[in-house]
């Protein structure tokens, strides 16, 4: 068990709750126990939302996954349509995707990684890198931020409209749209469309870039305090193609540790129970994985953008490419493990995935009309994983003989950030709040670690019936009285501990 | 003997029929939209879903059964009219299972279609959540119980073209329900081939062809630019 997640005697303390998390995507709350003198004890992030998409989804004819499943999250539905089609390709027997389907999924994945960026930068975090971590919380919003500076607000506007246009073009669709199926997609992109797109590519890389140049400005002016802001050492996962260059559509799994030497390369993602396993705690909805090889109590990792800047080889595009190793150089050739660097890595796979989307667009196969590819042998159990914004998300299913999905199971990327987040607020909370009166501008530094992890709260917490839960019911002072306790089984059982 | 002119009028405005039309066929032969979900032009009328009430002559009526004649005083699009409509669509809705968001049939169904028509805003009354469950037991076709609507077109298309009977509706009121002319009960086992006319006629995403899914695109579906009174006019639709 991590330091400060479990307090040694709970009911003897003050607890402060952060409920609910503001500027994420979800219900969250962070609950902070301390004692008299202020000091911190225990530390959780509880997500208390629940939502049950595996149930849903069992039962289901395997074509229509894809679509159904988006519905967990209206920010990053992209994802969850092209992992559940990647597994449903393998499924319906689908051979090798034509170069044009493949290439207008990868485009809808980067329109995807762009908007969902853009809008979890501009709109959910500069407010506190902009405006200052204890401004006027009246103020501390994206219509602060426009207040204050209308470029930046503006722009981010356009360019989270930009990647919106990309995925609408490609899915039929800004939000749940419906472009890939099993096998391939259902829509080309007429020349009217690729032309509409291309116009803006320019502007968009060059914004990208500008906004990189900003996050490094700021973090000149305190580089230590950004450096080690929440910061803590951890091991990291992402996707790398054959080269271990950046993919965020499809590749192989790495894991790296904390000083950067590899736990594991180009692995199958087929194969991810063999090097990933998941926990299950008793205060929390979300599951927690880890690495197989290092155990549950050391295996945890991050994912997301900081992870696969710090986890790849290069970036394939050569001004992002430039941008990672400005930024891995920022600490003497040492791995980077601050909680803000998220940022600058996020807004480094912004242009990457600007640059991406101009490329696609100067390639011919992108107007093509060969969108389906040939169909052998129905499989019967897939996995399909993406590098989705927030990091990988994993989709696992087996389907019966009837073509009703028999088994799913979802790893999404917040799953796989869980311990990551806890030790960033245990963090935060050791270097800012302990020992401190609590306040207002205090609470929102335990926010901004956890926005810098973009965490999709609400996808998190799909696992009906699997997740034990605990609920105490505790007398005036302090002391259980009863407990009841619903184990991974879904069985009940109370127990009374007086009288 | 006087020729009586084969003329009614529909919200007051005069068209002229064949003798042996329905107020439905004449209306729609005329250009003029009226709901109708049970109704298909390629199948005797039976007067299901009610969607199709008007007034004859001051009197409800189901446009779809009853016979043309001359002078017919008709009120269709009324707005205590289409709000009766709301309601039965209201009442389809919570019934089963419409789940649009993750439905193959949207934007080519019928029932969805119709709720935009009518301007459906919420479902309103509290959903059943029925436990229909889905068969899926033949290889090529499936039904999903929980979206039918109990129309009773397989049923009729089954019997009437495709000479099988595979369908019927059993039970009373609320229990009713499609069951499958079968040893065991199941689509597998059953006569049903996926050429069949019955498993075109479905109006929602009950009874659908298997591994079809959303192989049409948004933006080339039934209702993606035309509502539905303006589809229903066009002769290759219902
Ligand atoms: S399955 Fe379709 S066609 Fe048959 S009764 Fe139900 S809704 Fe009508
Ligand atoms: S269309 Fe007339 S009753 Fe259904």
């Amino acid at each position: 068990m991590s330091y400060l997640e479990t307090a040694a005697n709970p009911q003897a303390l003050r607890r402060v709750a952060i409920d609910p998390v503001s500027r994420v995507e979800g219900h969250g709350k962070v609950t902070i126990l301390l004692d008299d003198d202020n000091k911190v004890h225990q530390v959780r992030l509880h997500i208390v939302e629940f939502r049950g998409f595996e149930i849903f989804i069992e039962g289901r004819p395997y074509w229509e996954v894809p679509v159904a499943v988006q519905r967990l999250c209206g920010i990053c539905p992209v994802s969850h349509h092209l992992a559940a089609v990647k597994a449903m390709d393998i499924i319906a027997g689908a051979r090798a995707l034509p170069p044009t389907a493949e290439k207008l999924r990868r485009l809808m994945h980067y329109g995807q990684t762009v908007q969902s960026h853009a809008l979890h930068f501009f709109h959910l975090c500069s407010p506190d890198l902009l405006l200052g971590f204890d401004c006027d919380v009246t103020r501390r919003n994206v219509i602060g931020v426009a207040a204050e500076f209308p470029e930046i607000a503006t722009r981010g506007v356009l360019m989270r409209k930009w990647g919106q246009e990309v995925i609408k073009a490609t899915a039929g669709k800004k939000i749940h749209g419906t472009g890939a199926i099993p096998g391939g997609m259902n829509k080309r992109l007429t020349i009217e469309e690729r032309d509409h797109l291309r116009k803006d590519a320019d502007t968009m890389v060059g914004w990208a870039v500008d906004a990189i140049n900003m996050v490094k400005k700021l973090h000149l002016t305190k580089p230590e305090f950004y450096n080690r802001f929440g910061e803590f050492e951890a091991s990291m996962m992402g996707f790398v193609d054959a080269r271990g260059a950046m993919d965020l559509y499809h590749g192989g799994l790495r894991a790296k540790d904390k000083d950067g030497n590899i736990i594991f390369d180009h692995v199958d993602y087929a194969t991810y129970q063999q090097v990933l396993d998941e926990e299950v705690k008793s205060w929390s909805y979300m599951k927690f994985p880890y690495i197989r090889k290092l155990g549950p109590q050391k295996g945890w990792y991050r994912v997301g953008p900081l992870a696969r800047v710090a986890a790849c080889d290069f970036i394939p595009t050569p001004l992002a490419e430039a941008e990672r190793k400005e930024m891995m150089a920022i600490e003497g050739g040492k791995v980077p493990h601050g909680t803000l660097l998220y940022h600058w890595a996020r807004l480094i796979e912004v242009l990457f995935g600007a640059e991406m989307i101009r490329e696609l667009l100067d390639d011919p196969d992108i107007t093509g009309s060969d969108l389906m590819a040939d169909l052998g042998p129905r499989q019967h159990e897939a996995v399909g994983v993406i590098e989705a914004p927030r990091g990988t998300l994993f989709h696992h299913y087996r389907v019966g003989d009837d073509d009703l999905v028999k088994y799913c199971n979802l790893i999404v990327s917040t799953t796989n950030n869980n311990q990551a987040m806890n030790e960033a607020v245990r963090k935060v909370a050791t270097q800012f709040l302990d020992g401190k009166e609590v306040t207002e501008p205090l609470l929102n530094h335990i926010e901004v670690a956890i926005r810098a992890y973009d965490p999709c709260l609400s996808c998190a917490t799909h696992a009906l019936g699997k997740m034990p839960l605990e609920v105490d019911l505790v007398d005036a002072e302090g002391t259980l009285i009863s407990q009841g306790r619903r184990n991974m089984d879904g069985l009940a059982e109370t127990s009374c501990l007086t009288g | 003997m006087t020729d009586i002119a084969n003329t009614l009028t529909i919200d007051g405005r005069t068209i002229s029929f064949e003798p042996g039309q329905t107020i439905m066929q004449a209306a729609l032969a005329a250009g003029v939209f009226m709901p109708h979900l049970c109704y298909n032009p390629e199948f005797k009328p039976h007067g299901s879903c009610k969607l199709c009430t008007v007034t004859v002559n001051g009197r409800p009526q189901s446009a779809c059964t009853i016979a043309a004649m001359p002078g017919q005083e008709i009120q269709s699009d009324t707005p205590e009219l289409n709000g009766r409509r709301r309601v039965l669509l209201q009442m389809l809705f919570v019934e089963g299972h419409h789940f649009c968001p993750g439905c193959e049939k949207s934007g080519n169904c019928q029932l969805q279609a119709l709720g935009y028509e009518m301007e459906m805003l919420s479902p309103h009354f509290s959903h059943f959540f029925p436990d229909r469950g889905v068969d899926a037991t033949h290889p090529d076709v499936m039904i999903d119980f929980g979206r039918c609507i109990m129309c009773e077109l397989c049923v009729q298309a089954s019997r009437d073209v495709d000479g099988k009977n595979v369908f019927a509706l059993a039970g009373r009121g609320l229990a009713s329900h499609v069951v499958v002319n079968s040893p065991s009960g199941k689509l597998g086992d059953s006569a049903l081939e996926v050429t069949d006319k019955a498993v075109e006629v479905c109006p929602v995403g009950a009874i659908l062809r298997k591994r079809v899914g959303f192989a049409v695109p948004i933006g080339e579906r039934i209702y993606d630019h035309d509502p539905i009174s303006v589809k229903a006019l066009e002769p290759d639709e219902a």
